[in-house]
């Protein structure tokens, strides 16, 4: 039991919140230590401890299994790690504790979930990344992030609502609470899978996302963009790899997102999408379900969290700088924020995944795997998808903010930490994209996959640079949609227009309704008090004084309708 | 910090542009050219047809940006749609020779 208990205190994720409380109550001096030094002693934690589960113990008849280290999980706990480094780096200039708290804590929240072994003690890590990461909106300190952040914490909340009823309903059909594969014929089967769908943002269920992520403080984008939807993807993987229909819903979702990038004005609002849209990539590998499908989609979420941390990194340099993020107000960027450019484009080349960035190393084994399994439908849309991502991430949002026309700002460059983070996550998707071996060789399984072929490098430069030159000519003949002020309308739309509308209009209607009845029910109530001032008021029949003969002849009438009813 | 003094940048000038332009067409050319020179392993038949990458690459892409364009008059706002606006995001005019401070 003690060693045990050892282990389970032995977690990475543990440390990690530790840290976050110490950074809590201690001086701002030491801060380096707790965002950037532990972040490193848990990935050596992580790595020191041997495959298999840790940290067992029975609590109100439950077995948890608080560490459970195994290909899948450890893949995902490193990266999650990695990302807490580099965002604390990116982070550190900033005087803000409760940013830097609720970063912590909310990395060892996504950290504990994938090492979770169970359902209970994923729904409770699962809560605490809800609770942790609205602070990150909230520090942005205006009314409208405070709204917005309800809305997100509602959602967030509705997931895990839907993880425990789902628990609840798997317990007590099996009696096990094991976080095994579950697959939708699974008792709570479908409601789990709703619940992690929601944090995935399946399509119709992604808006919390693009509503909440662009609103959050420079930093607190970039956190966001790491731990929720990835962790949903590593639940995906661990309870439904296989599972059918994500293949279609995963398709749907590299599709419509770039859609609503391709037109959105606010630059990380595109990177929401956009990463929504990346997301889908992960979700049909892990429907496909092969082990180079789920390898892929497991090496895909390491390298999307670099090359997305850092296009928001460099976003955030310039929210930062300039103030606003909105493609209509920048342009000529790159005269006072070079550095920032660049790392912007080493981060687009990635997304787009051009041969030597991460990207391409991690995408194509999805592609591959389709192939494989002759899903010819879904490889094109994500072929077709292949070339929107080139569009939204890969030049528009480099394009517009550090070239196009020049709106005049002569700001500083982003601070030193924030380029160092910048520099550090280049560098790494660079080196992912260069010599991928490290990467494949901490994968989930051991798959054969090279891949730099000459047919496989070509045909992406083929689709990717005639895409760039289908830019060039919209671009030059002034058919590319400009960029204007504005926002889109989208399935945040239903709750935030449609239902007001429809419970303000129900609740008329009810009011109108109970108005109607009451004064029915007053006229009915008036006409019977009348019939009854009539019968028995002042001047009514039975009131009126009567002679002593009608009287006679009354109760004469009585005593011969009694003597007839006696017979 | 200043918007008065706007001296052409790098990227501005129309040689340089072209240039850019020019070294991407002639790029293109050289990988539709490559057609012929390399062994491809189609997976299902039509992606190995000649140039389905380029014309994937190029059809997709004006396929998204022309309908996403088509849908904007469908899907465009204005930006207090919701009536939860910033009033304090800064208008351009406003925001100009604004100095950016450290922190």
């Amino acid at each position: 039991m003690t060693d045990a208990l050892g282990a389970a205190v032995a977690s990475p994720a543990l440390l990690l919140m530790a840290a976050g409380l110490m950074l809590a109550v201690t001086p701002r001096l030491v801060r380096a230590i707790w965002l950037l030094g532990v972040p490193v002693l848990a990935l050596m934690l992580l790595w020191a401890l041997p495959t298999g589960l840790h940290g067992q113990v029975s609590l109100f008849g439950f077995d948890l299994t608080m560490l459970r280290v195994d290909g899948l999980s450890r893949v995902w706990a490193t990266i999650f790690i990695i990302g807490s480094f580099l965002a604390g780096l990116y982070a550190l200039h900033l005087d803000d504790r409760l940013q830097h708290v609720a970063s912590l804590i909310y990395a060892s929240a996504a950290v504990g979930a994938v090492l979770a072994g169970d359902l209970v003690t994923l729904f409770i890590f699962w809560e605490v990344t809800a609770i942790s990461s609205v602070f990150l909106i909230w520090a942005r300190r205006r009314v409208r992030a405070h709204i917005i952040g309800l809305r997100y914490l509602i959602i967030q909340v509705i997931s895990g609502l839907l993880l425990m009823v789902g628990a609840i309903v798997h317990h007590r059909a099996t009696g096990s609470i094991a976080f095994g594969h579950l697959g939708l014929e699974a008792a709570g089967g479908w409601l789990i899978f709703l619940a992690f769908g929601i944090k995935a943002a399946f399509p119709l269920l992604h808006n919390w996302m693009q509503d909440a992520y662009p609103e959050s403080t420079p930093t607190g984008t970039v956190v966001l963009s790491i731990y929720t939807t990835k962790l949903a993807i590593y639940a995906l993987a661990r309870g439904f790899a296989g599972t059918e229909i994500l293949i279609a819903i995963g398709a749907v979702m590299t599709l419509f997102p770039i859609f609503y990038a391709v037109i959105e004005n606010d630059l990380r609002r595109v990177l929401a999408y956009s990463l929504n849209n990346q997301l889908g990539f992960m979700v049909v590998g892990i429907g496909i379900g092969t082990p180079l499908a789920v390898n892929g989609a497991a090496a895909h979420a390491f390298a999307h969290i670099l090359y997305k941390g850092l296009l928001l990194m460099s976003m955030g340099a310039v929210l930062y700088r300039v103030g606003t993020v909105k493609a209509s107000e920048l342009g000529g960027l790159y005269k006072s924020m070079p550095a920032t450019a660049v790392f912007c484009i080493v981060g687009s080349m990635s997304i787009s995944a051009f041969p030597l960035f991460s990207g391409f190393v991690t995408k194509s084994m999805i592609l591959t795997a389709a192939a494989e399994q002759h899903h010819w439908i879904v490889w094109c849309v994500l072929l077709i998808a292949s070339a929107g991502v080139l569009d939204h991430s890969g030049i528009k949002v480099p394009f517009f903010s550090f070239f196009a026309h020049d709106a005049g700002y002569r700001v500083k460059e982003a601070p030193a930490n924030m380029l160092a983070a910048m520099a550090i996550t280049a560098a790494l998707c660079i080196g992912i994209g260069v010599y991928p071996a490290p990467l494949y060789a901490i994968l989930p399984f051991d798959v054969d996959y090279s891949p730099y072929t000459a047919a496989h490098v070509i045909n992406q430069l083929q689709l990717l640079l005639f895409a760039a030159l289908a830019f060039v000519t919209l671009y030059r003949s002034g058919l590319y949609p400009p960029e204007v002020r504005g926002i889109n309308i989208d399935t945040d739309w239903l709750y935030r227009r449609a239902l007001p509308i429809v419970v303000a209009g129900s609740r008329r209607a009810l009011l109108g309704g109970r108005k109607r009845a009451i004064g029915a029910a007053t006229i009915g109530l008036a006409g019977a008090r009348q019939r009854l001032e009539q019968a028995f008021g002042v001047r009514g029949v039975m009131a009126r004084t009567w002679t002593t003969g009608v009287m006679l002849l009354w109760v004469t009438a009585l005593l011969a309708a009694y003597l007839l009813l006696y017979y | 910090m200043s918007r008065r003094e706007r001296p052409t940048g790098w990227f501005e000038r129309r040689v340089v542009i072209h240039t850019v332009i020019a070294t991407l067409a002639v790029v293109c050319l050289g990988l539709l050219i490559a057609e012929w020179f390399y062994a491809k392993h189609p997976y299902f038949g039509f992606d190995g047809w000649f140039g389905f990458y380029p014309a994937a690459g190029f059809g997709a892409y004006c396929l998204i940006v022309l309908s996403a364009k088509a849908l904007r008059p469908l899907l465009r706002r204005d930006e207090d749609y919701y009536g939860e606006a910033d009033p304090d995001e800064a208008d351009l005019e406003e925001s100009i020779g604004r100095e950016h401070r450290d922190d």
